[in-house]
C-alpha cells in the first residue's frame, strides 16, 4: 500500500507546487493589472482592461477537462510529451491562471483606497504604489487567495489523473475505480483530504499572524 | 506662495456637469496658516484635493512658488508633490507596517539610503512626541497618535506645503487641541505653509490667520480670523460663529477697547426673565451696551449671561454692581 502511496503523493505534490508556481507567475500580474486599469484605477486603461476581463472570463468558463485536452498541444512544445505528472504542470497551471487573477484582483481591491490616495499625495510611481503600498497591504488576503488556489489546484490536479496525470487522483480511479481495490481508493482520498486541510491550516495561520489591522 | 486664479471643477454626471466649485480665487502667503471652512457638500475638500492636482481642475490656474500646476505633466507633477504633503481626516496610514516603516516609507520611495532613513525617521519621531511607539501599529495607536505618525510622515521629505484634509474632524476635543498645537509649533519652527479644511469653526479659531468661506462651491468670505469673529460679512460666517459657544466668543472682545467698566453678568432662575437691565438704567442713570449673551434653558429653569458695558460716573456704576449683586446675580469685571 506504501509504496503505491507515496510515489503518488509526491507526484501530486510536485504537481501541485509547481502549478502554483507557474500560475501565480501568469495571474498574478494579471490581477495587478485588472485592479490598476479599471475605471478610477491608478493607470487608468478601459480598453486594456476589457480585454483582460474578457478573456479571463472566456478561460474561466471552460470546463477544466476540455481546457486540459485542448492544450495539449502545448505541452507537447513545452515538455515534449502530453501524458504524466509533468506534462500537466503546464494545462493545469493555465487553467488555475485566470482563477488566480481573479483571487489577486479581489485581495487588491480590498485595500483602503486612502493609504493609494497617500501614495499618490506624495508622488509615488505607479510601481511604487503597487508594489510598496498595494501588494505590502493586501498580504494577509493575498495569502488566504494563495492557499485558496493551492485547494484548488489540489482538487485540479486529482482530475487531471483522470486522464493520464499520475498522482494520488490517478491512483484513486486506477486502483479504485478501475481494479475495484475500494482501500486503496479510501487511503488516496483520505491522503487528499489531509493535504487540503494541512494547507488550509497554514495559510491561515501565515495570513493571521502577519496580519496587523 | 500659493496663488488660486478662477478655480472651477466640474464633476461630470453622464452629460451633466456638477461644480464642484465655481470661479474661485484666493492668495495663500507663506508661513500662513489659511483656513478652509465649510459645511460638508460646500467643495472645500475638492479644492484642496485640486492643488495638489489629485483632483484635475477643470478650468482656472494654481500658482505654487511660482510655478503653474496646471501646465505640469504627470512626471513633473510627481516631482512637484514631494514639496506639497498632505494629511486626512482618516490618517491613510499603512496598517500592516509599523510606525517607523511608515514614517520611513516616503524616504524609501525618494532613494534614500537605510542610514539616512534611520536617522530622518528617529529626528521625525521626536518631533512629534512618538518615540515609544516605533514599532507599534496603527492597529494599536489612538486617533491622535495616528494623526501623529500621519503628520510626522508627511514632514519625512521636508515639504514646503502642509494640506490638511479634516485632518482633526474624527478627534475629540482634547486630541484636536493637542493636534492643532503640533501643527502651530510646525508653521512657527519650520515655516511651512499650513492649509486647514475645516467644518470646525473651532480648528479656525484656535490657529488659523486667515480663513476663506466656502458655499455651494464658491468662497463668500475670505477674512483675517480676527476680523471675522468680530464683523463677519457673511451669513454663513455668522452663522459658524454663532454655532461657538458663547464664552469663546467673549474671547475676543478686549475690554481695553471700551471706555466704560465690561462686567460680564450670570444670572439663573428667576432672575433670567426679570428686566434688570432696564432697571439698572433707570435707576442709576447709567448706559448700558450689551455686547454679547445668551440664555439657555437648563432643565425647568433658565441660566445665561450678558456682557455689558457700563458708562457712566464710577459712583453711579459702582452702586449699579451693588443693586445687581444684591439680585443675587453674579458680577464680575472683565
Amino acid at each position: 500500500m506504501l509504496e503505491l502511496i507515496i510515489p503518488s503523493l509526491l507526484q501530486t505534490v510536485y504537481m501541485v507546487f509547481f502549478s502554483t508556481v507557474f500560475s501565480l507567475l501568469l495571474g498574478f500580474p494579471m490581477g495587478v493589472l485588472l485592479v490598476i486599469t479599471e475605471k478610477g484605477g491608478i493607470w487608468e486603461k478601459p480598453t486594456l482592461y476589457r480585454i483582460l476581463d474578457g478573456t479571463i472570463n472566456v478561460l474561466r468558463s471552460f470546463p477544466f477537462l476540455i481546457l486540459m485536452v485542448l492544450l495539449f498541444p502545448l505541452s507537447r512544445l513545452i515538455v515534449g510529451k502530453t501524458i504524466g505528472t509533468t506534462a500537466t504542470i503546464v494545462p493545469l497551471s493555465i487553467a488555475a491562471a485566470p482563477f488566480v487573477a481573479r483571487v489577486i484582483e479581489s485581495s487588491l481591491k480590498e485595500v483602503d483606497k486612502g493609504v493609494i490616495e497617500f501614495g499618490q499625495s506624495i508622488g509615488a510611481t505607479v510601481p511604487q504604489i503597487i508594489f510598496k503600498i498595494l501588494i505590502p497591504e493586501a498580504m494577509p488576503s493575498l495569502i488566504m487567495g494563495i492557499t485558496l488556489t493551492i485547494v484548488n489546484i489540489i482538487g485540479y490536479s486529482a482530475m487531471a489523473g483522470a486522464i493520464g496525470g499520475g498522482g494520488l487522483g490517478d491512483l484513486a480511479i486506477r486502483y479504485g475505480l478501475y481494479r475495484f481495490q475500494t482501500d486503496i481508493m479510501v487511503v488516496a482520498v483520505v491522503v487528499i483530504i489531509l493535504l487540503v486541510q494541512g494547507v488550509q491550516f497554514l495559510g491561515n495561520k501565515l495570513a493571521s499572524k502577519i496580519n496587523k489591522k | 506662495m500659493i496663488e488660486v486664479q478662477n478655480l472651477s471643477k466640474c464633476f461630470q454626471n453622464g452629460n451633466e456637469c456638477i461644480w464642484a466649485i465655481k470661479n474661485v480665487s484666493l492668495h495663500i502667503n507663506r508661513g500662513e496658516i489659511f483656513g478652509v471652512i465649510g459645511l460638508s457638500g460646500a467643495g472645500k475638500s475638492t479644492l484642496i484635493r485640486c492643488l495638489n492636482r489629485l483632483e484635475e481642475p477643470t478650468e482656472g490656474k494654481i500658482i505654487i512658488d511660482g510655478v503653474d500646476m496646471t501646465s505640469l505633466d504627470k512626471r513633473e507633477l510627481r516631482a512637484r508633490r514631494k514639496d506639497i504633503a498632505m494629511i486626512f481626516q482618516h490618517f491613510n496610514l499603512l496598517a500592516q507596517k509599523t510606525t517607523y516603516e511608515n514614517i520611513a516609507l516616503p524616504l524609501e520611495l525618494a532613494g534614500l539610503g537605510r542610514k539616512e532613513i534611520d536617522t530622518r525617521v528617529n529626528e521625525l519621531l521626536e518631533y512629534v512626541g512618538l518615540k515609544d511607539k516605533k514599532n507599534a501599529y496603527p492597529s494599536q495607536l489612538s486617533g491622535g497618535q495616528k494623526q501623529r505618525v500621519a503628520i510626522a510622515r508627511a514632514l519625512a521629505n521636508n515639504p514646503k506645503i502642509l494640506l490638511s484634509d479634516e485632518a482633526t474632524s474624527a478627534l475629540d476635543p482634547k486630541t484636536t487641541k493637542s493636534i492643532l498645537e503640533l501643527l502651530k509649533r510646525i508653521r512657527d519652527e519650520l515655516g511651512l505653509t499650513i492649509v486647514m479644511i475645516t467644518h470646525q469653526i473651532e480648528v479656525v479659531k484656535d490657529i488659523c490667520d486667515r480663513v476663506a468661506i466656502m458655499e455651494n462651491g464658491e468662497i463668500v468670505e475670505i477674512n483675517t480670523v480676527k476680523e471675522l469673529f468680530r464683523r463677519p460679512k457673511s451669513k454663513t460666517a455668522r452663522a459658524f460663529i454663532g454655532s461657538l459657544k458663547s464664552d469663546v466668543q467673549e474671547e475676543f472682545i478686549i475690554s481695553e477697547e471700551f471706555k466704560g467698566k465690561v462686567v460680564r453678568l450670570s444670572f439663573w432662575g428667576e432672575n433670567a426673565k426679570k428686566p434688570i437691565v432696564s432697571h439698572v438704567i433707570k435707576q442709576f442713570n447709567i448706559d448700558v451696551n450689551i455686547l454679547s449673551g445668551n440664555i439657555s434653558q437648563l432643565m425647568s429653569t433658565s441660566a445665561g449671561h450678558l456682557i455689558v458695558e457700563l458708562v457712566g460716573e464710577d459712583e453711579k456704576i459702582q452702586a449699579a454692581m451693588d443693586y445687581l449683586r444684591n439680585q443675587d446675580i453674579e458680577v464680575e469685571v472683565i
